[in-house]
Formats: structure tokens, sequence, C-alpha cells
């Protein structure tokens, strides 16, 4: 079953880090990646810029309205995902809390919605 | 008349082992309730004519299956799974004895991916049989709350995938401890309501300890579980004396202790025979020692504060701490008791922490003193019948504040 992992951390906090911690956490990522991959969980997953480079567009009345920045404003903000097929819900959480970005702010597992028709 | 309480009996007995054997034959909560109330009806039909048969959960169980069957059989997308089932059907008409799910059930109920008012309905209503409706009476909340919230939760298990089994040993203390701590909420929300509503949610003092003891047959050897399940009888011997003839509170020194269930001390105190040291095996093992005295005078208080520094050692908390005060005060003067009190910090707004200092002061006949400090209390008190007591004890003081 796929689940995506949604990781969510401060964008300032992670701003304010330190070179070092920086180099330290892509090399944790690095590592993260490469366990998934070799155990052939890993289906998707990519870093996000940060929301400061975001747009948000909503259509009303057949009309494209788009506004800068995020769709809320929030203290922790979508960072990155990763979308990795686990056995279940254990080993979900299993890999979330493996998630460098987990020990900065919090990982949603969210489960792959699949139509059965 | 009878028949029917004998049905229900077994039924409460039975029906988290059916169910919990349905559930992994279905994969489906639902299926498997629908599967279990079907059967029930049937032995409801069936059994005041052909009698009661010699192994009623078997019946049971067979009925459920082949129930369930049907149902699956009927589901258009289980159509390709038929061969299986059918072959199934066939084994099960042989009524051997299944393995026991019980215990996936329980860790399944309480995973923490569910939150603790889900785990606690759907432990009641899976493991317990106890109905929607009972449960919506016990916790004083309209029935669609409860249902919504089983529904809820029935289908994160499916759709997320929460896991039908027993934890691996790397998460199984942790899990353990969540399914602990399912069982004392429900004997606690039984417990500190027996004042009042009384004998509603006493039941679910009565089901917390069947499902203690649940959990210590299914996982025998496991210390703290003992200590649950003895802690909860414990509490539950003194359930008759700890009210008076109006509802009103009667604390522990001055309960009639002929009144106390010998039975239930006997087990507790076999139970605790392995000096179960975890939080709720201490709490238990000082639980014994007030519940082995004959008298209040006979109390082995310096045992009870040893304990609780063992506890508060283990879990700081200034209401442990608050314990260990009252009792060393017993043991080793109220001075020395009231001076531990008065150096707390943050039990400012806790009632507990007032009435314990204002029963110490009272004690020392520091009579103005306590009356501040039962006023105190009494601003912060919640529960109607602790209030009541507090505000006899306040009068009591101030009476004497009067003759003086």
């Amino acid at each position: 079953m796929k689940y995506a992992m949604l990781i969510y951390s401060d964008e300032n906090k992670v701003a304010q880090a330190t070179p070092e911690q920086l180099k330290e956490m892509h090399a944790q990522y690095g590592a993260f990646t490469a366990e998934v991959n070799e155990k052939k969980l890993h289906r998707g997953g990519e870093p996000l810029q940060p929301v400061s480079n975001a747009t948000t567009v909503r259509v009303r009345d057949g009309k494209a309205t788009t506004t800068d920045g995020p769709f809320a404003e929030t203290k922790e903000q979508l960072g990155g995902f990763y979308l990795l097929d686990c056995k279940d819900l254990d080993e979900a959480i299993e890999y979330a809390a493996k998630i460098p970005g987990a020990a900065w702010g919090c990982v949603e597992i969210r489960p792959i919605l699949v139509f059965n028709y | 008349m009878e028949l029917a309480a004998h049905i229900e009996r077994v039924f409460r007995e039975e029906s988290g082992r059916i169910v919990a054997s349905l559930i992994r034959f279905s994969g489906s909560f639902d299926l498997a309730e629908e599967a279990l109330q079907d059967a029930l009806a049937r032995a409801i039909a069936a059994w005041p004519i052909s009698g009661v048969p010699d192994n009623p959960g078997a019946w049971l169980t067979a009925a459920a299956r082949r129930k369930l069957i049907d149902e699956l059989r009927r589901e258009k997308t289980r159509r390709e799974k038929a061969p299986e089932i059918a072959y199934l059907a066939e084994a099960i008409t042989q009524e051997e004895e299944m393995p026991d799910d019980r215990l996936s059930l329980i860790f399944t109920c309480c995973h923490p991916a569910l939150n603790q008012e889900a785990q606690i309905a759907l432990t009641l209503r899976t493991l317990g049989g106890l109905t929607t409706t009972e449960i919506a009476r016990s916790f004083l909340m309209p029935e669609p709350a409860i249902a919504q919230r089983l529904v809820r939760a029935k289908k994160k298990i499916r759709d997320a995938r929460i896991p039908y089994e027993v934890p691996g040993l790397d998460r199984l203390p942790e899990r353990l401890e969540a399914v602990r701590t399912v069982i004392y909420l429900i004997f606690n929300e039984g417990y500190s309501a027996t004042f009042g509503d009384g004998l509603i949610r006493g039941d679910l003092c009565a089901e917390a300890i069947r499902l203690g003891r649940v959990l210590c047959e299914l996982m025998p050897g496991e210390l703290e579980n003992s200590g649950l399940l003895a802690l909860m009888l414990l509490q539950d011997s003194r359930r008759a004396a700890r009210t008076g003839p109006k509802g009103e509170l009667i604390t522990l020194e001055h309960q009639s202790r002929s009144l106390w269930n010998r039975d239930q001390i006997l087990e507790a105190r076999g139970l605790l025979n392995g000096e179960a040291s975890g939080r709720y095996g201490i709490e238990a093992r000082i639980a014994l020692a007030h519940a082995s005295a004959a008298t209040p005078a006979d109390t082995d208080w310096q045992r009870i504060a040893g304990l609780y520094n063992e506890l508060a050692r283990m879990i700081p908390s200034p209401v442990i701490e608050l314990n260990r005060a009252v009792a060393i005060a017993m043991a080793d003067g109220f001075e020395t008791g009231l001076a531990l009190i008065d150096a707390l910090s943050g039990l400012d707004e806790y009632h507990l922490y007032h009435a314990a200092r204002a029963d110490l002061l009272r004690r020392l006949k520091r009579d103005s003193e306590a009356a501040a400090a039962y006023r105190r209390a009494l601003e912060l008190v919640t529960n109607p019948v602790e209030r009541e007591y507090l505000a006899a004890r306040l009068n009591s003081v101030e009476g004497r504040m009067l003759g003086q």
C-alpha cells in the first residue's frame, strides 16, 4: 500500500541552520533515500522550494485568480514529500520516523486513495 | 428469563474471541460484527427450543462463520475468492478449536494512530461486546457520537491499513503500555463515577477487570499486566465501602473494612507475588498495603511511603510527590509531611493538594489555616460528592474554632 509522507517544518528555523547542519541534513536525506531505494519501497518524492516561491490558484465562476504565497499561512510548511510502498501503517510509521525532517518538524502520513472501479 | 441472562453471559464471555477470529477471517470489522449479531439472534431463537448447546461458544462461532461466508459470497468483489471460502466453510463445520486472535484485536483497537476516545470505544465494542447504546450510556454521551467515533475508527483501520497483529518486540513495550492505559481509563471512568449514577457505570469497572484478565491470560508472565489487574481488583474491592447511605464520600480511613471484597483482595495478593515493579505494580502494592491493614492504625505507612518513593523515581510527577508526602506524614509525623507538601510547586490549581494540606493542618489543630485550605480546595473541586465532603470538613473545623 502506498503512503505519501508529507514533510512539514518551520522554514525560518531551517533557514537559520548552520552550513554544517545543512550538510548533515543532506547526508541524512541521502542515506534515507538510499535505504528506501534499496528496500524497493521508494515510489517517488521531491523536496520543495520555500513557500515564498509558492503561487496559489483558485477557479471561481470559471475565472482563475492567482495569489502569491501558499494556500494557508501556517507556522510549519510543506517542504517535501516521499511516496513509499509499505506493508501496513506500522511500517509506514517506522519509515516516517526515519525521515530527517521528522526531527525538525513533523511528517504527516497519508495513505494513497485507490479508486475501485 | 434465566435463559436470556445465561445467553447474555455466554455472549459477553465469548464475543471478543469470536469477533477476533471473524475479523482475521474476513479482514473486516463490520462484516465480523454483523455476522456475530446474526449468530446471537439465531441463538436467542434456537436455544429456548433446543436447549443451550454443550459448547455455546463453538456454536456461536460456527453460526457466525456460516453467516460471514454467506456475506462474503454475496460480495461481488470477493467472487474470485469463492473457492477458498467454500473450502474454509468445510473446515469449520468440524468446529475445530480456532486460534485466539484477541491479542491482535486488542493491539489494533489500541493502535496509536487512533485517538484515545476511539481506542476506548472500539475496545469496549469489539473485545467487550458492549453495544453502542451501552457505551454511550456509560460515557454519558449521545449514541450517534459514539456510533460515529466507531465508524471513523473502523474506516481508518481499513483504509490506512492499521495492521491486525501483535507488534514486533521492538514496539511491543510501548504498544502494550497503550493497551494498559486504555483498560485503566475504562476502569477509572467507571470508578470515579460510581458516585451518583452508580450502577450503569460500575459495569465499566467490571468490563475493565474482565479485559485485564484477558490480557493476563493472553500474555502470561508479563508482570505489569498482573499489576494492572491487581490494582483494579483492589480499588474495586472497596466499592461498597466508599460511599455512605446518602451517596456521601467515605474516605479510606473511615470505611467499614468488613465491606471490602475479600475475594478480590486475595486474588490481587496472588497476582502480586511476582513483586511487579512497573507503575501499575507499585500502585497495586500500595493499594494492597492499605487492604492488608485490619484497622487504619495498623496501616504500614513506612512501606507505603517507600513504595511512593519508588513510584516517584519512575514517574516524576508532583501528584505522586503529594501522595508520598501524605504517606510520610502518616509514618513520620504530620509536621514532616506538611513541610514536604509546602515545598511542592505546580499544584496550586489541584483541589486535592489543598485538601491534603487542610487535612494535615486539621490533625495538627491549626484550625484557621486548615479552614483556609479547605476553602481553597472548595473553590477548585468539581465533583459534587467531593465538594460535599470538603464542605462538611470545613464546617467541623469552623465549629471547633467557635467552640474554643
